[in-house]
């Protein structure tokens, strides 16, 4: 098995050579506020759903908000780890994660949404896991090496976190009268920030054309296939497409992240470079 | 054979005999969540090799990113290699390729069973495979087929959690990722 490893691990390190990085492909600038978008999505909502722990439905999900959450944040302190790197100026994860500013986080505004009912979280997440999957699936096969390798541990997590959200967007859609009028009203209330998540601005657009980031329109058709099967399946209705007023990517976010950030950032800031 | 030749041979050996030596000492450093399992079973080693500088170099991968047993595994590593004075020793974060639950070795499984977790089917980490829910061969306790899944998720992120229909006992399945 050594003989083997080893041999993988040379193939890897042979590829990581011959590709680009981010950084050398588009730049510091861009390359950081790309991974800091990446990042923050993963943070930002494991943050949310860590909420749920202890005032879940059931024990069952209990355990399933606590397992995607430390999936997410997981994945978070690889990408933010990276995005310290890339930086340069020897931030760690903990600095970058728990010490920046409001408008410094550059999460889609999607992902700060407040958990609502169970039924809202879980559409929240279905629309989430879904962009996440899709996205994860073409950064795996990203010119930058290191960004490849996370997204596709990442893949394997995020296919888990969508078996599980679908599962239970099925279940309320289709289930009672009231399950169903709370998820389809939760629906119409988060749709118009998926809108967010595909409008691509420059960043985007320098990371496609390096061929480090897939084409966000890409991404969009294949998570719009894949939500509308599930809608379908849960008998939910799509709601209409509209223009979206928010724009956390670039870190103008709704108020709920200033409530969400003194709450994890608490700790850091009360005790700084408190370990565990 | 020159001197220097003699010397190289000497080294190459040498090392060999330090690899070996980690590998041992790596297979009795427990998994701290299923301490049934060491870390080789488990498949989060790598590769064990010398450097260009003598340094003991470990590659280790997680099973999950967010795992928190990781951690504990990397120091439980750098603790068991000091003590069998193994020399200078790195742990490096190996990524890519990301791991699998097939990484688990035969051995792996064979433990796992009789700790009483239901281990992961072989040979189903390609993605179209994971989009249905994998189910258990039988229960562990009286092997029945006759089970059905409780949660996704488990008391730990590589596991969930089943119930046995028959005898109605519920425990735990290795997830396949």
């Amino acid at each position: 098995m050594s003989a083997a490893a080893t041999a993988t691990t040379a193939a890897t390190a042979t590829t990581a050579n011959a590709a680009a990085t981010a950084a050398d492909a588009v730049g510091p600038r861009a390359s950081l506020a790309y991974l800091l978008r990446l990042g923050d999505l993963s943070l930002v909502l494991g943050q949310r759903l860590g909420e749920w722990v202890g005032h879940s439905p059931a024990l069952e999900e209990d355990l399933g908000m606590a397992n995607i959450a430390l999936d997410l944040i997981g994945q978070a302190r690889l990408l933010l780890s990276y995005a310290g790197e890339v930086e340069g100026r020897g931030r760690g994860e903990d600095e970058i994660a728990f010490l920046r500013e409001h408008g410094e986080y550059l999460n889609a505004t999607l992902a700060e949404q407040p958990n609502g009912d169970f039924g809202h979280t879980i559409v929240r997440q279905v629309l989430l896991d879904a962009f996440q999957l899709e996205l994860y699936q073409r950064l795996a096969a990203s010119a930058d090496a290191r960004l490849a390798a996370i997204a596709a541990k990442s893949v394997k997590e995020t296919r888990y976190h969508l078996r599980y959200s679908a599962g239970w967007l099925v279940r309320l859609g289709d289930g009672t009268e009231e399950s169903h009028a709370r998820v389809q009203s939760a629906l119409e209330r988060l749709w118009p920030l998926t809108v967010e998540l595909f409008a691509a601005d420059e960043i985007d657009r320098a990371m496609a054309d390096a061929g480090i980031a897939p084409p966000l329109e890409q991404v969009r058709a294949a998570w719009a296939a894949r939500v509308d099967a599930l809608l379908a399946e849960a008998t939910l209705e799509r709601p209409r497409d509209q223009s979206h007023a928010w724009f956390g990517k670039q870190g103008q976010h709704s108020e709920h992240l200033g409530y969400l950030l003194a709450e994890m950032q608490y700790m850091q800031r009360t005790y700084p470079g408190a370990r565990w | 054979m020159n001197a220097a030749a003699s010397r190289m041979v000497d080294c190459t050996d040498g090392a060999a005999a330090r690899e070996a030596l980690a590998w041992q000492v790596l297979a009795t450093v427990e998994d701290p969540e299923i301490p049934a399992l060491s870390v080789v079973d488990l498949g989060v080693i790598r590769h064990v090799r010398t450097d260009a500088d003598g340094v003991l170099e470990i590659g280790l991968t997680p099973t999950y990113s967010g795992c928190p047993a990781t951690e504990v595994i990397r120091h439980s590593i750098e603790q068991a290699l000091q003590e069998a004075q193994t020399g200078p020793c790195r742990i490096t974060n190996e990524l890519s390729p990301p791991w699998s639950s097939d990484w688990i070795s035969e051995e792996g499984r064979r433990k796992l069973a009789a700790y009483g977790i239901v281990p992961p089917a072989k040979g189903v980490s390609s993605p179209r495979q994971l989009a249905h829910p994998d189910r258990p061969m039988a229960c562990p306790r009286c092997q029945s087929a006759h089970t059905e899944r409780l949660s996704e998720f488990g008391s730990t992120p590589c596991k969930a959690l089943y119930r046995c229909r028959d005898c109605l006992e519920p425990f735990e399945y290795f997830k396949c990722i």
